[in-house]
């Protein structure tokens, strides 16, 4: 396991969480409510982010494509998944990567569907990107026909099916009483760590990794060893629509309520969050992500909830123009 | 002009079509002076909501005239695009992409909280963008001829550009930015002109369209907008000044045919879903499907001489050999 | 063993090979001679399957192999060194000879890794350094031995020896003769046609996208026009 990963996460965690808190008390004057509390849920916010945008920088990082349609395939994800749970009775444990295994498979149709013609006529990467978001209004168009948009969600016994929490349903008190963490939390903080040290395990040392980064250096000298290009395609896709996937039945237990929108209001801060970490830094899309849950929890903490978009997206437009290859510039770069 | 309406009825084309076609249409040019020049900029959603809230602002609240208001909206789009253009201009490909939606974003942002702001500024309560609810009651003072004759002007200018050293400069930088560059064309420069005057059609067109739709809000402006205004230079094509006109009025157009052919109700009646209450998703799935499509079929778009040219002779194979002089 | 018919090849509007024919018989060098542009990747490219021939046939071991992809072309053993020594800079000296048997699943793959660093030594002293950092010798030896490490029957080295010193072109080619020697077959193309006939048994003369003389590399030394033309 790679500890340089873990120092980033765990200093994007903790410094992101300390300086705007330090300004705040110091600078300005303004007392930061239960700030213990507020770590906690910068910390499972961040994670369903980072676990979103590894799936965007993954797709960036070895093919070199900006997948708009990623937060369709994450909208997509998680609705197979609570559909699991409420037409076909599935406990959440299965349900979960029944919705990762969706995710999947609508990640690779929209490769098939929206990347896979172009790729074949060597097109622009702007046509790419274009028809990327065709193939996200069409997800979310379909997704509002088939599951309509009133707003779902997961019911409450497979919530409390999970282990350790039929006694306790919901709020968990920790010893300190002052920070209420769910199980559910815990698992939405731990599941995409793990899920990101597994991939960059993947990446860095299984063969099938090894061929991605190949095909991310020159595609055609991974044709000329005998590696099958397209299946590459298909497997990266795949690999990023498990994340988004498990992102989007996370972020539907977190917030107990899931509409098709929720890919539209996760799409621009999962583009931030890969901008902030460097476009296609597949460690620089966690860092990122915990940063921007920071910024957002940091603004609801200071009583400026209605400002986080604004803090949000002019931070993806600055960092931009000062430094578009992200915070993490090349020094973290796990690109092949 | 009804006598004309009432002739086009009966296939779905009264006057409220007419004029959103025509919005649809103008903002079509503004995202094709861009995309003329190779920039892939999204921001067009947020000129128009520039020039949308400004023009609205100033007749409702400030009570100006109708004309001098939206021409104000133009300008205040085209003095953004000059702070926002300098920086932003310099990047390329999905970078800019994804600069631009941020900037769309931020506008949004911006307009909705602009009181609450100014309040925690200024420490005084005002209604200016009236926040997330927008601006209610607005009279339609936009008629068909304002629009027509907006257009028309937008459309004499692409015509004009197409001929010019703006132009050639422009399809230059389109190329091949460097060899552009080393030709001696000051790329920079002309790709910020670029950016403002694209600016200011979109912010035009927000604001005859705030005078025509009676209320605004700003979710109207978001990153489906920026789709949707894509979506008609796509359709239409980029590379001939007809193009965006042609797709955003066919684009426009669309749903409505659909509606008169009956072929949601047809469709509806298959997968056994009423699909007449669904436009909006209705409408999503053929802006996505019309973007995949054009993209990877027709990327000339619509308007394209070139695919009607081939086509032309492939639909005449026998007369073109005979047919020489 | 390799068999071309009639090959046609371009891009939009310019033609590249004018319908070129030719054969490498099995455990011969044969090398392609011409000067730059007269068509010489462009064939080895097509060979590959990277290209898609507009016409003619290409037939491997007696298999059509025409249009088909380049990893399937790859994998039957057919395999090209490619031009400008395209290692993998990013990855380690021994991932690359790693990646070269990226489809194998034989257990020989660690003592061939092992071959290939006995026969250049220089690569198993840097096994584990990133091979962007090697020199150019060191990397052509290392695309080299990746190919090696595919176990091919036939090995396609696109100008070996371009923008090396004298004294690494005379290792290339060193090279080139124990592979010979091992009893691979070997299609070369290159630009340096003095040392490419010194090694190869038969050889093909491309101008512009065709086959203007062909003949056994000692007659084609002797040629007064191929002496003018490519070795004066």
């Amino acid at each position: 396991m790679n500890l340089r990963t873990l120092f980033y996460v765990l200093s994007a965690i903790f410094l992101g969480f300390l300086i705007p808190y330090l300004i705040a008390t110091y600078l300005f004057n303004k007392e930061v409510l239960s700030p213990e509390q507020q770590l906690a849920n910068a910390m499972w916010r961040g994670s369903i982010y980072s676990l979103f945008a590894l799936g965007y920088a993954l797709i960036f990082s070895i093919l070199g494509l900006l997948n708009l349609a990623h937060s369709s395939v994450f909208m997509w994800g998680g609705y197979i998944g609570l559909m699991s749970v409420l037409k076909l009775d599935m406990p959440i444990w299965v349900a979960m990567p029944v919705g990762m295994i969706g995710g999947g498979l609508v990640a690779v149709s929209v490769d098939v569907i929206a990347f896979m013609p172009l790729r074949r006529r060597n097109a622009p990467r702007i046509s790419q990107l274009i028809s990327s978001i065709g193939a996200s209004v069409i997800l979310l168009s379909l997704a509002t026909l088939i599951f309509s948009s009133t707003p779902k969600r997961f019911p409450q016994d497979s919530i409390d099916a999970l282990p350790g929490t039929a006694d306790k349903p919901l709020t968990w008190l920790l010893d300190n009483a002052n920070v209420r963490i769910t199980p559910i939390q815990i698992a939405i903080f731990v599941i995409p760590i793990v899920l990101m040290f597994l991939l960059e395990y993947m990446v860095n040392s299984l063969k099938i990794g090894k061929a991605m980064r190949v095909v991310a250096f020159n595609q055609r000298i991974a044709r000329l060893l005998s590696i099958n290009v397209g299946n590459i395609f298909a497997f990266t896709f795949f690999l990023s629509g498990v994340l988004a996937g498990a992102a989007g039945v996370l972020q539907g237990l977190a917030f107990n309520s899931m509409t098709p929108y929720m890919g539209a209001t996760v799409a621009l801060k999962g583009l931030t969050v890969i901008v902030l970490g460097g476009l296609g830094n597949i460690r620089g899309a966690v860092v990122g992500g915990f940063l921007v849950a920071n910024i957002e929890i940091m603004s609801i903490a200071l009583g400026y909830g209605w400002l986080s978009d604004a803090v949000v997206f002019s931070s993806l437009f600055l960092i931009l123009l000062v430094r578009p290859q992200g915070l993490l510039g090349e020094s973290g770069k796990m690109r092949a | 002009m009804d006598a004309v309406f009432d002739f086009l009825a009966p296939v779905g084309l009264n006057e409220t079509n007419f004029q959103f076609m025509l919005i649809a249409a103008i903002l079509g040019c503004s995202i094709y002076v861009t995309l003329y020049g190779g920039m892939f900029s999204l921001a067009n959603a947020g000129f128009m909501a520039i020039g949308t809230y400004v023009s609205v602002v100033l007749t409702q609240r400030y009570d100006w005239p109708f004309v001098p208001a939206i021409i104000a909206g133009m300008v205040a789009g085209g003095l953004i695009a000059i702070i926002v253009g300098l920086p932003v201009l310099r990047l390329s490909d999905i970078y800019l992409a994804i600069a631009t939606i941020g900037f769309g974003e931020v506008v949004v942002v911006l307009i909705r909280n602009f009181d609450r702001i100014y309040e925690e500024i200024f420490d005084k309560k005002i209604e200016i963008t009236g926040g997330g609810k927008g601006i209610k009651n607005i009279p339609v003072t936009t008629d068909t001829l304002h629009l027509i004759i907006f257009l028309l002007i937008v459309v004499y200018f692409l015509y004009r550009m197409q001929h010019s050293r703006f132009g050639r400069a422009l399809a230059a930088i389109r190329q091949d930015e460097t060899v552009a560059a080393n030709l001696g064309i000051n790329v920079v420069y002309y790709k910020n002109v670029a950016f403002i005057i694209g600016a200011m059609i979109a912010a035009g067109a927000g604001g005859l369209s705030g005078h025509l739709n009676r209320v605004i809000e700003p979710d109207d402006y978001d990153f489906d907008r920026a789709v949707d205004i894509l979506t008609y230079a796509v359709l239409g094509g980029t590379t001939f000044f007809i193009g965006p006109v042609v797709g955003g009025m066919v684009l426009r157009y669309l749903p409505e045919l659909l509606r008169r052919l009956k072929v949601l109700s047809f469709v509806g009646s298959i997968v056994g879903r009423d699909l007449t209450n669904e436009q909006a998703a209705v409408d999503g799935i053929i802006n996505g499907i019309v973007l995949i499509l054009f993209i990877v079929y027709l990327p000339g778009g619509l308007a394209d001489p070139q695919l009607w040219k081939s086509l032309y002779r492939r639909l005449r194979p026998n007369n073109t050999q005979k047919g020489a002089p | 063993m390799l068999v071309v018919e009639d090959l046609q090849v371009g891009y939009g509007a310019i033609i590249a090979l004018r319908g070129i024919s030719f054969k490498v018989e099995s455990g011969q060098v044969v090398t392609l001679i011409g000067a730059n542009g007269a068509g010489k990747s462009t064939t080895l490219n097509t060979l590959s399957g990277l290209l898609k021939p507009r016409a003619g046939r290409i037939l491997f071991e007696n298999v059509d192999i025409t249009g088909k992809r380049a990893d399937v072309i790859s994998q039957k053993g057919l395999v090209q060194v490619p031009e400008g020594r395209l290692i993998i800079a990013p990855m380690t000296v021994q991932e690359n000879l790693e990646m070269g048997a990226y489809k194998r699943t034989d257990s020989e793959i660690n003592s061939d890794i092992q071959q290939v660093f006995e026969r250049f030594p220089r690569l198993g002293e840097r096994r584990k350094q990133k091979a962007g950092s090697l020199s150019g010798g060191e990397q052509q030896m290392l695309a080299v031995g990746r190919a090696l490490m595919m176990r091919p029957k036939l090995i396609m080295l696109d100008e070996p020896s371009m923008g090396l010193a004298p004294m690494l072109v005379n290792e290339v080619f060193s090279i080139i003769r124990t592979i010979k020697a091992q009893g691979t077959t070997i299609l070369l193309v290159e630009q340096n046609a003095r040392k490419a006939l010194q090694v190869a048994d038969y050889a093909y003369v491309l101008e512009r996208g065709s086959i203007v003389k062909e003949g056994s590399a000692a007659a084609l030394q002797a040629d007064e026009e191929v002496i003018q033309a490519y070795l004066g």
